[in-house]
């Protein structure tokens, strides 16, 4: 059971608490109709799945309720950082440094 | 290729068993191979198996980061059936299903293939709806399935509690009697045997690094880390790195890798004579020819390469198990272990070409892919070879996903009222 | 009388003797005795059978990692448990015990022909043989080799003990309270951390219970423990014993199992009989010591040849001998000390035998002191003895050639092939191993979670070395923890300090085809089973250990990974990390399913939601069904009804005069803000600008794939506030879905979102005199047909209670949706009952619900749609907004497959003379005489007898079934095919007449 901080709460908490919300950063388009069935097909289904670092949304549902974004390594499982819906990709390489 | 008896063994018995030779060469990459299949699990092996004896195409390599067989073919709970509920799927599960009967002779490899019958239990009404669906259309497509009282599910499973008062009581069961499980591990190794027989090269240890393309967009080969094998055709096969490998061709997936966990107890006396499956309580159980009892855990409810898999998971597994099977709160388990099932948004598989001439895919059967080996395997060899799906893998496309013709098994088990 | 216990020895009380039976004989044994150390206290050490060969079996290990020693053990009916380490259970007054896998009994096992026959039975024979004939797998080969197979018998009754959970957060978890935890644990909490200490035993103290002659910081080791645990009290350190660590997951949570009963002569009423402990830690000291390898040799599993270490256990804290004439064959030093030990305590001595040439000077000397024989440069050939060990067959190594065999009578065996560094939990971790050449195993590299292992489990050996390791690792703990702490040396006179050599099997000069020499003892897999393998081709340990089942047994490998490991690789000819070390996964310990089900069982298994009006359904004879989480009632049958008659009465009384419903379960969402409308208008299909305030709609909700997700009433209570209902299964998704969209995509709307299911109860009254039911009891509301048209919402009194009152139908009568707060549901039921009861009121359920709305075609989102059924399939195409610029899923209404011709859509079906009720689910096909597979048009959905309608109709969706309406199709059944009629799904009341009342 993983160990995750809500950005919101600030508070690190266990798992049970949280719902995986999928991939982070796939923005709903502005105006479905101007999209290609092709363009609407990636925004619906395509994911990048990667083995490593990967963007994705968590819901702190059994507590503050709200979602936020992490950065969470898919080998390890380990979170390296967590941060609030509607912020940029966080750059983890300073991240890494300044620590 | 020894071929494999009762006398072969006797014979090798006599003489202390020095006369067994290697089941299958642990080839190095040639430069060039007109098929190169990523993933040497029991599809990708079972692929070029059918590639060499039905197409006639031999020079074909399998290639794997690890040990054969050692992916979700070595992980799984080796659930065979196919009583689906949409036509497509039925169609397919059940072309595996009429392999795996004639596959231990068709490999002349003993994949204990075991007819004990899957019993999927109702708990609420809209079970008895959606399983009375999958028995009616099951039986229009050829498919045996029948329908059971909680009475005769019992009678059929004793250790199965049909109380009344059961937090889930047992309205009903489906039972497909061809179902049933088989040796997992076997599989793989019985493929690979027939598939070296052939002449297909198994090559394992052997990461791909990369699908290199040419400049008219066509498939060249594969970069490894052995070095660069040419192809004009290439296959992936490789479940929960599909993802990962699609995407050094520039294709990307609809898939998402989850953990996936399963468990064994220790060994009992034969007391569990069929496969269990209750989808409403999350209970999947059977006996294997060892005597444990197999029992199959979800996933985690986050993507991830770890398989490792979480405790919670576990005991509301077993919580689960204890619910339908009271009587074995008292065995123990014995190990868990983890896999790492790809998942597409309509839960059914993807077995076809892709947008990239010379590269064909056989992903995303998440947690059901022990079962369709021989059809996905057969099917994706078609294709492969004749560069146009067999009808019953059509379709399986890729492109569903942009007309929005989705084959939706998990869609159909929503519940709303 | 136990003539092999030894007086002044072990930590039994002689003061307590516990009788117990072992295949119907009675012995007696002390308090603090296991069932085998009891049983060899009696010389009996046949214990079992092995699972392939049948071979007669005693135990091999002193503890959890025993492999033979399994037996079935009972307290009484639903307390019988098969595969029981003898080697573990403690005494209790009572315990019956049964050996397994043998027949007719353990002497004399007709099974034992397999091991007559046991060149037949090599390594994965059975992948070779049992195809033909092929009809003969099913028949006769499955079933023979499924009866052969499983050690003991399984349970068959109930079982009535209980069993429980807690959570534990703590600042340093030791695990394994040996001399390196207990150094540790005493580290990290004189330093200040607060500690758990655990460990599987009965007692702590691991490997210093076996050796109470070292001397610790000057005092002998027993009284250097007793101090160090009342230390370890007085700091609060939490101590528990009897506890496995049987898994370590993602950031140091650790979950323990505890058994609180076993040990007990008599349950405690109430008391849970296991505990799993889920442990997050901040730090974690694993100190889970070494596991003794056997030797691998040719009989090497006779009843009498054991562990050297083993021997030194039953010996020192059991106070038990395990025979009178032992031979010790070794390959590590501290099998010396065994000897030395068992010398000591009466039993003669044989022979030492080193596979070393030159064993270590003051060990040859002590041996020479008690006058032991010293047969360096040795190795073990063979043994004798059907159910005991006879003699041992010794021979001399000496360049690469055996020579000089001869036999030395012996009744054990004492074997010592090295220790392995157990390093199960930290493997769980995905932490790696690197092969240390030097030791010949496997030790800790990289570490993926915050933990320091300490003692023999990094291949330490020697009691100075492990406290002081320690002591070390429990102040890196608290270090890491935010303490003060200084490591120091803790000193030990008299230590027993060892080094040792690992082996494949040893070498024989008798034919190695011949040789029995068992690498795991259970799967009875043999070191030829293993050469077997590679040469077959399997090259990795993963495939040899699948091929062989070697480490597949019930002590998961801790007795074989190794050995097989060293053979494997020589057979290869690579080095063995080359050839890998198979994964550790939990359990450490086989562990019960009802551990880990804990409190989650029968009524606890998941909460059940019961509605404020599910007493008076209860105590009215409601039969109930469960939907999602709740339970709901399903229908009120009278006495002498069954289900159809109930169905059909409610049915009628209600189209008649009136029914009521307890509709609580419906989803309620409070939709409030400035920009609520706008919300309702993105995330539904409908049109929501224009809804009056006072007035509701039917709303759908689609999924972004456009498929249809969910639907329900919505009212508009204010400018700014939404009532929406959703179906009962669909109320946390349609929540979810709702609040993932305006947080994330739609952070500019400000809107408010709040469940408020569990805060209404939801009374439903239909029937022509709904209105006069419910007029008198409401105040604050007209309710004529003018002032309180269909469609309409308030927020009013009714039955002295706030409510929000609904003019909605979900039948095609006139109704009423009253919602009042919880509290007062029931009494509001109550209140309706009283006013109804000059009409007749009917209570309902969820049954009669089905039906009524289905007569006016009404669809149930998951009955009536699958998943892929988009607004246009289901009729539903005047709900959707077509001037809308955008809603959630409407992008995908437009893909290709969903405009396409030949799409599943909803429709009536009826049979001709309406006496024939078609299955839900059945199938449809226009030809029903064509071959199978068949070509299938599509599936009844629902299907219902209406006691309106006098007759049975059903909803079906059929490929291109609004072009078709009148046409004729079929439902093949087993007993014939049932011609239907295509028609249009309002069934009853079409134009809506009865809601204009």
């Amino acid at each position: 059971m993983l160990l995750i901080h809500c950005p919101y709460c600030d508070e690190t908490l266990p798992e049970l608490e949280f719902a995986y919300a999928g991939e982070a950063h796939i923005e709903r388009p502005k105006d479905p109709s101007a999209l290609s069935d092709e363009e609407w097909r990636d925004f619906l289904f395509i994911r990048t799945n990667p083995k490593g670092t990967h963007y994705e949304r968590w819901r702190h549902v059994h507590g503050c309720a709200r979602y936020f974004n992490a950065a969470r390594d898919t080998v390890s499982d380990k979170f390296l950082t967590t941060y609030r819906a509607g912020e940029a990709r966080p750059d983890l390489d300073r991240k890494e440094a300044a620590e | 290729m020894t071929h494999f008896s009762a006398m072969s063994l006797l014979k090798n018995a006599l003489n202390g068993h020095k006369g067994w030779r290697e089941q299958w060469p642990d080839s190095e990459p040639k430069k060039e191979y007109d098929v190169v299949i990523v993933g040497a699990g029991a599809h990708g092996l079972g692929a070029a198996y059918y590639l060499a004896k039905e197409h006639g195409i031999t020079n074909v390599a399998v290639i794997d980061k690890g040990w054969l067989g050692g992916g979700n073919t070595g992980r799984n709970t080796t659930i065979i059936r196919s009583n689906y509920l949409y036509d497509e799927s039925a169609k397919m599960y059940d072309h595996a299903l009429d392999l795996w009967e004639g596959l231990s002779q068709e490999l002349n490899y003993n994949v204990m293939f075991s007819r004990r019958g899957v019993m999927m239990l109702a708990h609420n009404v809209h079970d008895v709806q959606s399983f009375q669906r999958h028995v009616h259309s099951n039986r229009l497509n050829g498919v045996d399935n029948r329908w059971l009282t909680p009475e005769e599910a019992k009678k059929f499973c004793p250790p199965l509690n049909i109380s009344r008062d059961a937090r889930y009581p047992v309205m009903g069961a489906a039972l497909q009697m061809r179902a049933g499980t088989a040796r997992h591990d076997a599989v793989a190794w019985g493929y690979a045997r027939a598939a070296a027989a052939r002449g297909v090269d198994i090559i394992q240890n052997c990461p791909v690094i990369a699908i290199r393309r040419g400049v008219d967009g066509a498939v060249e080969g594969v970069d490894t880390a052995r070095g660069f094998i040419r192809a004009r055709k290439v296959a992936v096969s490789a479940a929960g790195h599909t993802s990962v490998v699609m995407q050094s061709a520039g294709v990307r997936m609809p898939l998402e890798s989850y953990p996936l966990q399963a468990l064994v107890s220790e060994p009992v006396k034969p007391c569990f004579p069929c496969v269990v499956m209750s989808n409403a309580v999350h209970a999947y159980m059977s006996q294997s020819d060892k005597g444990e009892l197999v029992i199959g855990s979800g996933t985690d409810q986050y993507v991830s390469y770890s398989q490792r898999g979480g405790l919670p998971l576990i005991e509301h597994t077993l919580a689960a198990i204890c619910e339908v099977f009271p009587i074995f709160t008292r065995m123990r388990m014995l190990r868990k272990w983890g896999g790492i099932v790809d998942v597409t948004p309509d839960r059914s598989a993807i077995v076809g070409k892709t947008p990239v001439k010379g590269l064909y895919v056989n992903c995303g059967w998440g947690t059901g892919g022990f079962k369709a080996t021989p059809g996905a395997a057969h099917t994706l060899a078609h294709t492969v070879a004749r560069d146009e799906p067999h009808p019953i893998n059509a379709p399986f496309t890729l492109e569903r996903f942009t007309t929005g013709r989705l084959i939706d098994e998990a869609a159909a088990a929503a519940v709303a009222h | 009388m136990s003539t092999y216990r030894v007086s002044g020895k072990g930590r039994v009380n002689r003061g307590e003797t516990v009788r117990f039976t072992f295949d119907g004989t009675s012995y007696e044994g002390y308090r603090g005795d296991t069932i085998a150390s009891a049983l060899l206290a009696h010389g009996v050490h046949l214990m079992g059978r092995s699972f392939k060969y049948h071979r007669p079996r005693g135990p091999v290990a002193a503890g959890t990692e025993e492999p033979n020693a399994l037996v079935g053990t009972s307290r009484g009916k639903g307390r019988f448990e098969p595969n029981t380490r003898a080697t573990a259970q403690e005494l209790r007054r009572g315990l019956t015990v049964e050996s397994q896998n043998k027949w007719p009994n353990l002497k004399f096992d007709v099974g034992g022909i397999n091991d007559r026959m046991y060149m037949l039975f090599s390594a994965g024979f059975y992948y070779k043989t049992f195809m033909w004939p092929r009809s003969f797998w099913d028949r006769v080969y499955e079933p023979i080799i499924r009866a052969a197979a499983g050690l003991g018998r399984p349970p068959e009754d109930l079982d009535p003990d209980r069993y429980a959970s807690r959570y534990l957060h703590t600042d340093l978890l030791v695990v394994g309270a040996g001399p390196a935890g207990i150094a540790a644990a005493l580290a990290a909490a004189r330093a200040g951390a607060e500690v758990t200490l655990m460990d599987e035993h009965a007692e702590m103290g691991g490997s210093l219970l076996s050796d109470p002659d070292v001397t610790i910081e000057g005092a002998p080791a027993w009284e250097w423990l007793a101090t160090q645990l009342a230390e370890l009290d007085r700091l609060g350190v939490r101590r528990m014993t009897r506890t496995t660590a049987i898994g370590y997951y993602h950031q140091n949570m650790v979950g323990l199992c505890e058994k609180l009963t076993d040990h007990l002569d008599d349950v405690p009423a109430d008391a849970p009989r296991e505990r799993m402990w889920r442990v997050r830690a901040n730090r974690v000291v694993l100190a889970q010591g070494a596991l003794e390898k056997p030797l691998v040799f040719d009989g090497n599993d006779r009843p009498g040849v054991m562990l050297a270490g083993a021997a030194q256990t039953y010996l020192n804290r059991y106070g038990v001998k395990v025979g009178d004439r032992a031979v010790i064959v070794t390959s590590h030093d501290s099998a010396y000390y065994a000897a030395f030990d068992l010398a000591d305590a009466g039993t003669r001595i044989a022979a030492i035998v080193d596979t070393r040439d030159t064993p270590r000077d003051d060990l040859a000397q002590e041996a020479k002191r008690r006058g032991i024989d010293l047969l360096a440069g040795h190795t073990v050939t063979g043994t004798s003895g059907r159910l005991r060990v006879k003699s041992v067959r010794v021979a001399r190594v000496s360049g690469g050639k055996v020579t000089d065999g001869r036999a030395v009578a012996c009744d054990c065996l004492l074997m010592c092939g090295g220790w392995t560094p157990s390093l199960h939990l930290f493997s769980h971790t995905k932490g790696t191993l690197k092969f240390d050449d030097a030791l010949q195993a496997f030790l800790p590299d990289y570490s993926a979670e915050d933990c320091h292992i300490a003692g023999a489990g990094r291949g330490l050996w020697g009691y100075e070395a492990t406290l002081s390791d320690g002591n070390a690792a429990g102040v890196a703990a608290a270090v890491a923890l935010g303490h003060e702490a200084q490591e120091s040396r803790i000193e030990v006179q008299g230590d027993r300090p060892g080094t040792g050599v690992t082996h494949k099997e040893l070498p024989t000069d008798g034919q190695p085809g011949r040789a029995r020499a068992f690498v795991d003892f259970q799967n009875d897999v043999t070191a030829k089973d293993i050469r077997l393998a590679v040469r077959e081709g399997m090259r990795s340990i993963e495939h040899v250990k699948r091929y062989t089942t070697n480490g597949m047994a019930t002590d998961q490998g801790k007795m074989s990974n190794i050995n097989g490991l060293m053979i494997a690789s020589d057979a290869v000819g690579k080095a063995p990390p080359q050839v890998g070390l198979t994964t550790f996964r939990p359990p450490y310990t086989p562990t019960t399913f009802g551990t880990f089900a804990g409190y989650h069982r029968g009524g606890h298994f998941e909460v059940t939601r019961k509605t404020p009006i599910d007493a008076w359904a209860e105590s009215h004879g409601a039969a109930f069904e469960p939907v999602s989480l709740w339970r709901r009632a399903w229908y009120f049958p009278k006495a002498g009804e069954d289900m159809d008659a109930a169905v059909a009465r409610e049915c009628a009384a209600t189209r008649n005069s009136v029914g009521i419903f307890d509709a609580s379960t419906l989803g309620k969402i409070e939709v409030q803000g400035p920009d609520a409308v706008e919300f309702m208008n993105r995330m539904y299909t409908n049109p929501w600008t224009k809804l009056g305030i006072g007035r509701a709609r039917y709303g759908l909700l689609l999924g972004e794939d456009g498929f249809i997700r969910d639907d329900g009433v919505i009212g508009r209570l204010a400018q700014d506030l939404f009532h929406v209902t959703t179906t009962t299964g669909g109320a946390a998704r349609v929540l979810t879905m709702m609040e993932d969209y305006l947080q994330t995509e739609w952070p500019d709307l400000d809107v408010w979102l709040t469940s408020t299911t569990e805060q209404w109860a939801t009374i439903a009254l239909n029937g022509p005199n709904a209105r006069r039911v419910l007029e008198p009891l409401v105040e604050g509301q007209d309710m004529s047909a003018e002032a309180f048209p269909h469609m309409s919402v308030a927020e009013c009194r009714v039955a002295g209670f706030p409510a929000r009152l609904f003019r909605i139908s979900f039948t095609g009568e006139l109704g009423f949706e009253i919602n009042v707060p919880a509290r007062h549901g029931l009494a509001l039921w109550e209140a309706l009952m009283k006013s109804g009861a000059q009409y007749d009121i009917c209570p309902y359920g969820t049954e009669t619900m089905h039906v009524l709305r289905a007569e006016k075609g009404f669809i149930i989102v998951g009955q009536d749609t699958d998943g892929t059924v988009t607004p246009g399939d289901a009729n539903l195409s005047w709900a959707v907004g077509k001037k809308k610029p955008d809603f959630v899923g409407m992008r995908s209404l437009a893909r290709p497959d969903l405009v396409a011709p030949g799409r599943k859509q909803l429709v009536g079906l009826m049979t001709g003379d309406g006496k024939v009720k078609l299955e839900e689910g059945a199938q449809i096909v226009a030809d029903p005489n064509q071959p199978k597979p068949m070509k299938m048009l599509g599936h009844v959905t629902s299907s219902y007898y209406s006691a309106a309608l006098g007759r049975h109709f059903a909803m079906a969706l059929i490929e291109g079934g609004h072009e078709m309406e009148g046409r004729e199709v079929y439902v093949p059944m087993p007993d014939g095919n049932h011609a239907a009629k295509i028609t249009t799904t309002a069934f009853y009341d079409p134009e809506g007449e009865r809601l204009k009342v």
